[in-house]
C-alpha cells in the first residue's frame, strides 16, 4: 500500500511538471525546427536563430529592452536600497504599513499597474500641455516642449516603478539581520556616518542588493504587460514585439526568441536561488 | 594623585521624559580601571554612551581634558568601545577587523592647515600584529570572524579598540555572552592588558563580583543616580546605603538606633562598633555581613536564634537563623542543623551603620531567602536592555 502510494506521488509529480515544462520544451525543440510547420519535425536548423539577428526590428527591440531592463534596474537598486534603509530606521509604527504598500505592487495584477500607469502618464501630460503653454507664453528665452508623448522615458519609468518593491524586499531582511553595533562601532573606530555606511552597512547588505538587482532585472526583461501600456507606439521591448509577431504570419522565429528570453530568464533565477541557499548556509555558519 | 581626564558635570539624561540619568557627577583619571556598576535600567550604559559620544546629554556637561565635548560626534573623540555583543565586521577577516581603525584617513592640524592623514600600511601591521599578541591572537590574522570561539571575538574586539591607542577604553559588559569559567579568565586577561598599556578602562557590568576582582574604582548606579564611589574594599566594607550594601555581596540589615559614638541598638540590646557622628537616638540602618558573624554555643552568644535551613555552598554552608521573627544568613563553616538553637558574638568591626535612605527597610531580610536567590540569578542572566534613541522595537 505504502509503495503504492510512493508510485502514485511519483507519477502525480511527473504529470505536474510534464504539463508545465512539455510546452516549453516543444518551444524550444521547434525553434530548431528546419520548416515552417509547428507540428511537424524535418531536421535541425540554427536558421531561425541566424534569421533573428537579421531582422532589425527585433534587434531594436532586443537593445530597447537591454537598455530599458538595465537602466530600470540601476536606478530601482539605488532607490529601493535607499529607500530600505530609510524604512528600518523608521519607527515600527509607520515601517509596518508602509511595508505592506510597498508589498501590494506585486501581488497587484499587471494589467492594473499598466492601465493605472498609462493614464497617470497621458493626466500627467494634459497638466503639462497647459503648463508649458503658460511658460512659453509669459517668457521668451526657452520653449518648453507642449506635447510629450508615451516612449522610452514613460517605459523606464514604469520599469523602475514596478522593480523598487522587490529592491526593497530584497534589502530589508539584509538590514534586519545586521547588528545594529556595527554603525556604531565603525563610528567609534573613526568613521563618519557616510564612511560607516560605506564601510560597513554596504558590504553587510550587498548580498540582499545584488539579490535584489537580479529579481530586477529579470522582472524587467520579463514584462509584457505594463510595457504594453506605457512603451507608446514607437517603442517596443522584444515581449512586445513577440506578441506582435504572433498577430500576423506565424513563424518560428517566435519559437526562437521566445525560447531565449526563457533560457536568460531561467539563468537568471537560477542564479538567484543559488545564492540565497548559499548566504543560509553561511548564516547558519555563523550562528554556530 | 593621577590626572584627571575625563568629567561629567551635572549630567542627566531622558529619553521621552523619562529620566535615566540624573544629575550625575563623575571624573576618571588616567590609567584607572573604573566599574559601572549598578542593575539592568541604573543608567550605567547610558552613561557609557554618552561618553562614548553616541548620547548627548539632555543637560550638564562632558569634559575630557577640560574641553566640552558635548556635541563632539565619536569618530572624533579619542575613545574606543568593546560593545556588548562585540559587533565585530562578520565580511573582513581578524587582521581587517583590528586594522579598521587605523585605515580611516583621519584629519590632522600642521601648521595650521588641515589635511587628511592616512596610517602607512607598514605601520598598521606592524601595530596590529603587535595588539593581536597583547591579547594572545597571534597567528589569528587571516580566521574569519565566524570562525572564532567567544572568547577569541572577544579578544579581536578588545584589540580592534586598542590598536587605536585611545585614551579611554569604554567596555559594554563585554564578558556577559561568555560562559563562567571564560568570563574568569578574561577578567584576568583584562586586567593585565589594562595594566600592560596604562590606559583608562571604563567598564560597565552588574556583576558585582566582576567588579569587585578587577576595579581600582566602583561606582554603584541605581535609578539614575550614583550610590557610592569608592574601591572595591571601601564599597564592600563600608557600603553607604542599604541599596550597596544589598547590591555587593550579602547583607544582613536591620533597623537600630544610634546611642551616641561607637554604641548602637538593635534587637533591644547594645553593641559597640567603630562608627561616629551620628546624631544623639538617630535611627539608622546597621549591616552585618554573614560571614563576619561568629557563632557559639547558646550560653556564651549575645543574642539566640533558630537555625530555619542550611544550605550548602561548597566552602561554606549558607545557614537562615531566626532570630525573634527576622531571619538572618550566616555563612559558616561548621555545620549546625535545622531547628538547632545557636548563640552568636558581634565583634565591634562587624558591625557597619549606614543613615537611613529610600532604600530603607527594601533589602536584607531573609525571611524569603529561596526566592530572593531565584531573583538574583534572573539578574546575573538579564542581558541590559536600557532606553536607545530609535531603539523602540525592543
Amino acid at each position: 500500500m505504502k509503495r503504492g502510494g510512493i508510485f502514485l506521488n511519483r507519477v502525480f509529480m511527473a504529470l505536474v511538471f510534464l504539463f508545465l515544462y512539455a510546452p516549453i520544451f516543444v518551444l524550444i525543440v521547434f525553434s530548431f525546427n528546419n520548416s515552417q510547420s509547428r507540428t511537424v519535425w524535418n531536421g535541425f536548423t540554427l536558421h531561425w536563430y541566424v534569421e533573428l539577428l537579421q531582422d532589425r526590428q527585433i534587434m531594436n527591440a532586443l537593445s530597447t529592452t537591454l537598455l530599458v531592463s538595465l537602466l530600470a534596474t540601476l536606478i530601482a537598486t539605488a532607490a529601493g536600497t535607499l529607500a530600505a534603509i530609510g524604512f528600518f530606521n523608521m519607527k515600527k509604527r509607520w515601517r509596518t504599513p508602509l511595508m505592506t504598500v510597498n508589498n501590494i505592487p506585486m501581488t497587484n495584477a499587471d494589467i492594473v499597474t499598466g492601465v493605472s500607469l498609462c493614464l497617470l502618464f497621458v493626466a500627467f501630460f494634459g497638466e503639462w500641455e497647459v503648463f508649458a503653454r503658460w511658460c512659453n507664453s509669459v517668457q521668451g528665452l526657452f520653449r518648453l516642449p507642449v506635447r510629450l508623448h508615451m516612449g522610452f522615458g514613460t517605459l523606464l519609468i514604469a520599469h523602475i516603478t514596478f522593480n523598487i518593491p522587490y529592491v526593497i524586499l530584497n534589502v530589508m531582511p539584509k538590514l534586519r539581520q545586521m547588528d545594529k553595533n556595527l554603525i556604531d562601532a565603525a563610528q567609534d573606530l573613526g568613521c563618519t556616518w557616510m564612511q560607516a555606511f560605506w564601510k560597513v552597512v554596504l558590504p553587510e547588505i550587498k548580498p540582499g542588493i545584488v539579490s535584489g538587482a537580479l529579481i530586477a532585472f529579470t522582472m524587467s526583461v520579463d514584462d509584457f504587460i505594463i510595457s504594453y501600456f506605457t512603451a507608446g507606439s514607437g517603442t517596443s521591448t522584444l515581449a512586445m514585439v513577440v506578441y506582435g509577431m504572433t498577430k500576423l504570419r506565424i513563424s518560428p522565429k517566435i519559437n526562437a526568441i521566445s525560447s531565449l528570453l526563457f533560457i536568460t530568464v531561467l539563468t537568471l533565477l537560477i542564479i538567484v536561488n543559488v545564492r540565497e541557499a548559499r548566504q543560509e548556509k553561511q548564516i547558519a555558519q555563523r550562528r554556530l | 594623585m593621577s590626572k584627571e581626564l575625563i568629567r561629567l558635570v551635572d549630567c542627566s539624561m531622558a529619553f521621552d521624559g523619562e529620566l535615566v540619568l540624573d544629575h550625575i557627577n563623575l571624573y576618571f583619571n588616567d590609567s584607572e580601571f573604573l566599574t559601572l556598576l549598578g542593575p539592568s535600567g541604573c543608567g550605567k550604559t547610558t552613561t557609557l554612551r554618552i561618553i562614548g559620544g553616541f548620547l548627548t546629554p539632555t543637560s550638564g556637561e562632558v569634559l575630557f581634558d577640560g574641553v566640552r565635548m558635548n556635541d563632539i560626534p565619536p569618530h572624533l573623540r579619542q575613545v574606543n568601545t568593546v560593545f556588548q555583543r562585540y559587533a565585530l565586521f562578520p565580511h573582513l577577516n581578524v587582521f581587517d577587523n583590528v586594522a579598521f581603525g587605523l585605515r580611516i584617513p583621519k584629519t590632522v592640524e600642521e601648521n595650521g592647515r588641515k589635511r587628511k592623514a592616512k596610517v602607512p600600511e607598514a605601520e598598521i601591521k606592524e601595530r596590529v600584529l603587535e595588539m593581536l599578541e597583547v591579547v594572545s591572537l597571534k597567528g589569528f590574522e587571516n580566521r574569519r570572524i565566524t570562525e572564532l570561539s567567544g572568547g577569541q571575538q572577544q579578544r579581536v574586539a578588545i584589540a580592534r579598540a586598542l590598536v587605536n591607542r585611545p585614551k579611554v577604553l569604554l567596555l559594554d559588559e563585554p564578558l556577559g555572552a561568555l560562559d563562567l569559567r571564560l568570563r574568569k579568565d578574561m577578567q584576568n586577561e583584562l586586567k593585565r592588558i589594562q595594566q600592560q598599556l596604562e590606559i583608562t578602562f571604563i567598564y560597565v557590568t552588574h556583576d558585582q563580583e566582576e567588579a569587585l576582582a578587577m576595579s581600582d574604582t566602583i561606582v554603584v548606579m541605581d535609578q539614575g543616580k550614583i550610590q557610592q564611589i569608592g574601591t572595591p574594599e571601601d564599597i564592600y566594607n563600608e557600603p553607604k546605603n542599604a541599596f550597596v550594601a544589598d547590591f555587593i555581596g550579602e547583607s544582613n540589615i536591620l533597623d537600630g538606633i544610634m546611642h551616641e559614638d561607637y554604641v548602637v541598638e538593635f534587637f533591644n540590646r547594645k553593641f559597640k562598633c567603630l562608627d561616629k557622628g551620628f546624631a544623639p537616638m538617630e535611627p539608622v540602618d546597621v549591616v552585618i555581613r554573614p560571614e563576619d558573624i561568629d557563632i557559639v554555643p547558646v550560653e556564651k552568644g549575645q543574642l539566640r536564634g533558630t537555625v530555619t535551613s542550611v544550605t550548602f555552598k561548597g566552602v561554606h554552608y549558607d545557614t537562615i537563623v531566626d532570630f525573634k521573627g527576622f531571619k538572618w544568613l550566616i555563612q559558616t563553616t561548621d555545620y549546625h542543623p535545622e531547628g538547632e538553637t545557636i548563640g552568636i558574638v558581634l565583634n565591634p568591626d562587624d558591625i557597619h551603620i549606614m543613615r537611613k535612605s529610600q532604600y530603607s527597610d527594601m533589602f536584607g531580610d531573609y525571611s524569603s531567602y529561596s526566592e530572593e536567590y531565584e531573583e538574583l540569578e534572573d539578574a546575573t542572566l538579564g542581558v541590559e536592555e536600557e532606553p536607545q534613541e530609535g531603539g523602540d522595537e525592543k
